[in-house]
């Protein structure tokens, strides 16, 4: 059975791109990296193109190899959240250090920002703690139970202030009806926190929280809060079985699975033929070599990708996808050909002409 | 023509209008203080008038009165660094400052968001740094605690020390970018940092931001705010507008800097100050006066009272005369709000002989003990005002709170602006680009005055 909403399409905007040598290339705009452009033109390419999600990641830790250096990604996002209109804007920000309180305050302004186009994406942050040099590294069970904590800390926060909280009531004085604000309350093995939170309950509500289901760990806080869970799989069978899994765990834990998306990473490096794009990869890998990548990926034309998001799609391999280009300026000219037509969204295959051979 | 340069040129911020007993919210024009459009139109209205910065003030958690969340002022904020990544977006020169707590951050991060900040905006980036923080704040935050007085100052001081550690470890010239070779970047040395609160050690995520630090403005009124300030401030943001008190405090600072081997023009001071403009003086006045009302309403007025008081007055008419009970000492009556009456039977009795002598109600003598530091007149009236203050030491400018959100500023640029243009006193165009050409500030990493001295 075909989905009844087309693929969700999520782009991953890492530097210069997944590949660390894709900053050798001459199109790689890598001297602008740390500047405003870069970020909003490869959005703003995205959005024009049709992306429904852009997926900025971010670290504390500096890159090994490659390019060097790490804007924040909430800052990337609210830079360029008033310099596009429809694309989702969901930066990763980790738990391990950072406030939750900060953080939940940060995406609801965010949404404030974009009106209604925040998301979050939860991660964990290993080998930080010396940066902080505020409590010792941690192992990561201890992490994710730590964000699990963190993510119901979030959800309160934006729930700490009801919808219509600002009354505005000139007679009696009031401007806010402090009845409709809460604690939260919450204390944990991690952190306690008090609440409310001093940002109202942003446009959504509650913003999309995305987690990867990367090991037992994250898999668990995935089903249990993410609302867009990212996998990673060898083949599309591997995907739909994930899938299969996620689903009955996330029914298991008393959740509607039909609310939840799975989102499948794809690596792709994208060119006009097939041929060029593997020479061109050829030519990445000649720089600096890496290992196979964990994920589907394509090396190809766009018309290419298009089929594998078709056989997504009627596999029921995953409900959108994540592409994760290995060189990001070299995808954005062929991202507009992946986009679906006005029959795909909605839910209508494309006929096979009447006077067509059998 | 006068000559123009001798005079000594004011600098401008404007004050975000939330979270505080001046804004107006019960005026029709008042807009909202969280959606982003709101930001859009101050920030904006701020450049058209070539100020040097957009502000933003800070609070962790909402403030409570007789142990209920304060329900009689604008309440709720967004993020700060949210706020002004986004407005980066839409202003090219406007400086960006945001309030930001030294005990309930860490450095790392904060290095990593203002370098981001400083980055993303081409270097328009500032820090005011507050230490305000207590145990009813921390109950929001996995350090939770208090910090006592002196620590907070400590920490403060480290807090930077380690961001600026952090933003130094790149070498100046770190980024090579050549892809012929393959060399992206410079090894990049381990930054490393010991103090009593921090043992960093680790390579930093990003080079050097286009200002070097983000400009750094202190809002603290100790001895030991002032000497932090001193040492370290590029702008110190105060409370003393009023002309005799601006001067003693401006010649206390400026006088502190040598012993820190800094210029007494390394350290600009900015006190916050209202306006209230009309055509006419007596319009003015009149319109002042409308306005102190609505801002001190009979429920505020009594609020107020009771964070005096210690107690609950709210049997008391606020139009009538201050109650004859004794206050009692209940520092807590009010949390979450920076200012409170060390000693609460003084300020009764003194409060009690003004209302006395002055034949004030509870209103009209709160409206008279509040009232801040505020211009009132026509625009030529208020700008020959300013230029007075800041010609005569009293401050180098002022960080301007207007009333109303979105469009209190409005008025103040298009009518007074051009004011102070034709005094001499402000500048007819943007010279530089980052915030610290604006304020005439040395680049940190370097010995000179690269800034353009405002025109
Ligand atoms: C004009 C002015 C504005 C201030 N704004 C804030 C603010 O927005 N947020 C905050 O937490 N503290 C604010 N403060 C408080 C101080 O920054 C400072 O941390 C506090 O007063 C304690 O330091 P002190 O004892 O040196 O005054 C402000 C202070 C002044 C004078």
């Amino acid at each position: 059975m075909p989905h009844p909403t087309p693929l969700l399409l999520g782009l991953e905007l890492s530097g210069t791109g997944a590949h660390p040598a894709s900053w050798r290339r001459a199109d790689s705009r890598a001297e602008d990296l740390f500047d405003a452009r870069y970020w909003v033109d490869a959005l703003r390419a995205a959005e024009d193109a049709g992306i429904d999600l852009a997926f900025l990641p971010d670290s504390g830790t500096l890159q090994s190899a490659g390019a060097l250096g790490r804007l924040d990604a909430v800052a990337v996002a609210a830079r360029a959240a008033a310099a596009t209109r429809r694309i989702g804007l969901i930066p990763q920000a980790s738990v391990t250090h950072s406030e939750p309180f900060h953080l939940s305050k940060a995406i609801a302004s965010l949404d404030f920002a974009a009106t209604g186009r925040a998301g979050w994406e939860v991660s964990v942050a290993a080998g930080e703690a010396s940066l902080y040099g505020r409590k010792p590294e941690q192992d990561d069970r201890s992490r994710w139970q730590e964000a699990d904590d963190a993510v119901e800390v979030v959800a309160r926060l934006w729930d700490s202030w009801e919808d219509d909280a600002e009354i505005r009531d000139a007679a009696t004085g009031r401007f806010i009806d402090r009845e409709r604000l809460h604690y939260i309350d919450f204390a944990g093995e991690h952190f306690a926190v008090k609440g409310p939170s001093i940002t109202p309950r942003p446009p959504q509500g509650q913003p999309p929280v995305a987690v990867r289901a990367a090991d037992p760990h994250s898999t668990r806080v995935a089903v249990r809060r993410a609302d867009l869970i990212r996998i990673a799989a060898p083949d599309l069978e591997t995907a739909a079985a994930t899938r299969a899994e996620l689903r009955s765990a996330i029914a298991a834990a008393g959740r509607d699975p039909n609310r939840v998306r799975v989102l499948l990473d794809i690596d792709i490096h994208l060119a006009d033929t097939a041929d060029t794009a593997a020479l061109e990869v050829a030519q990445l890998e000649d720089w600096i070599a890496t290992p196979a990548p964990a994920t589907v990926f394509h090396i190809g034309t766009a018309a290419g990708l298009r089929d594998i998001l078709r056989r997504i799609e009627t596999d029921c391999a995953a409900d959108g996808v994540v592409l994760r280009p290995l060189a990001l300026a070299a995808a954005l000219p062929h991202l507009q050909a992946l986009t679906p037509t006005l029959r795909e969204r909605l839910g209508l295959p494309r006929p096979a002409s009447r006077y067509a051979h059998a | 023509m006068p000559d123009h340069r001798i005079r000594k040129q004011i600098h401008l911020a404007a004050h975000f209008p939330g979270v505080n007993h001046h804004t107006v919210w019960t005026d029709p024009g008042s807009g909202s203080q969280i959606d982003f459009d709101s930001f859009v139109h101050l920030a904006r209205t701020a450049e058209r008038g070539l100020f040097d910065f957009f502000f933003l003030a800070e609070g962790l958690r909402l403030r409570e009165h007789r142990d209920r969340i304060h329900d009689l002022d604008v309440v709720g904020r967004p993020d700060t660094f949210t706020v002004l990544n986004a407005l980066a977006a839409v202003t090219t020169r406007l400086g960006l400052a945001g309030t930001i707590n030294t005990t309930f951050n860490e450095p790392f991060e904060l290095a990593k968001q203002f370098a981001s900040l400083d980055h993303l905006s081409g270097g328009r980036a500032a820090w005011n740094a507050v230490t305000s923080s207590d145990a009813f704040t921390g109950e929001n935050f996995r350090r939770g605690g208090y910090l006592e007085h002196a620590k907070r100052y400590t920490r403060a001081h480290e807090v930077v020390d380690a961001t600026r550690a952090l933003w130094d470890s790149w070498p100046a010239d770190a980024l090579v970018i050549d892809r012929e070779r393959g060399i992206f970047a410079q090894p990049i040395p381990q930054a490393r940092f010991v103090s009593d609160q921090f043992d960093i050690d680790g390579q930093f995520v990003l080079p050097r931001s286009p200002q070097g630090y983000p400009v750094q403005i202190q809002a603290g009124d100790s001895d030991e705010g002032r000497e932090f300030a001193a040492a370290k401030a590029d702008v110190i943001f105060s409370a003393h507008g009023e002309l005799e008190d601006g001067r003693r405090f401006y010649r206390d600072v400026k006088d502190r800097l040598a012993k820190y081997g800094r210029a007494r023009d390394d350290l600009k001071i900015l006190p916050s100050a209202g306006f209230v403009l009309g055509d006419t003086e007596e319009e003015a006045v009149e319109h002042a006066r409308h306005i102190r009302r609505q801002q001190v309403t009979p429920q505020t007025a009594i609020t107020f009272l009771e964070q005096i008081w210690g107690r609950d007055l709210s049997a008391y008419d606020p139009d009538g005369p201050l109650p004859d009970i004794d206050p009692i000492d209940d520092a807590n009556i009010t949390r979450g709000r920076v200012r409170h009456a060390r000693d609460p039977r003084a300020v009764a009795e003194a409060w009690r002989a003004k209302a006395a002598a002055e034949n004030l109600s509870i209103r009209e003598l709160i409206i008279a003990t509040t009232t801040r530091q505020q211009f009132v007149g026509t625009p030529r009236q208020v700008a020959v005002e300013i230029d007075h203050y800041v010609q005569s030491d009293a401050s180098d400018g002022f960080v301007l709170v207007p009333h109303l959100t979105p469009a209190g500023l409005d008025e103040f640029v298009d009518r007074v602006v051009p004011e102070l243009q034709s005094l001499g006193s402000f500048r007819t165009e943007y010279t530089g680009a980052t915030l610290r050409e604006h304020l005439g500030l040395r680049h940190p990493q370097q010995g000179t005055t690269e800034g353009v001295r405002a025109s």
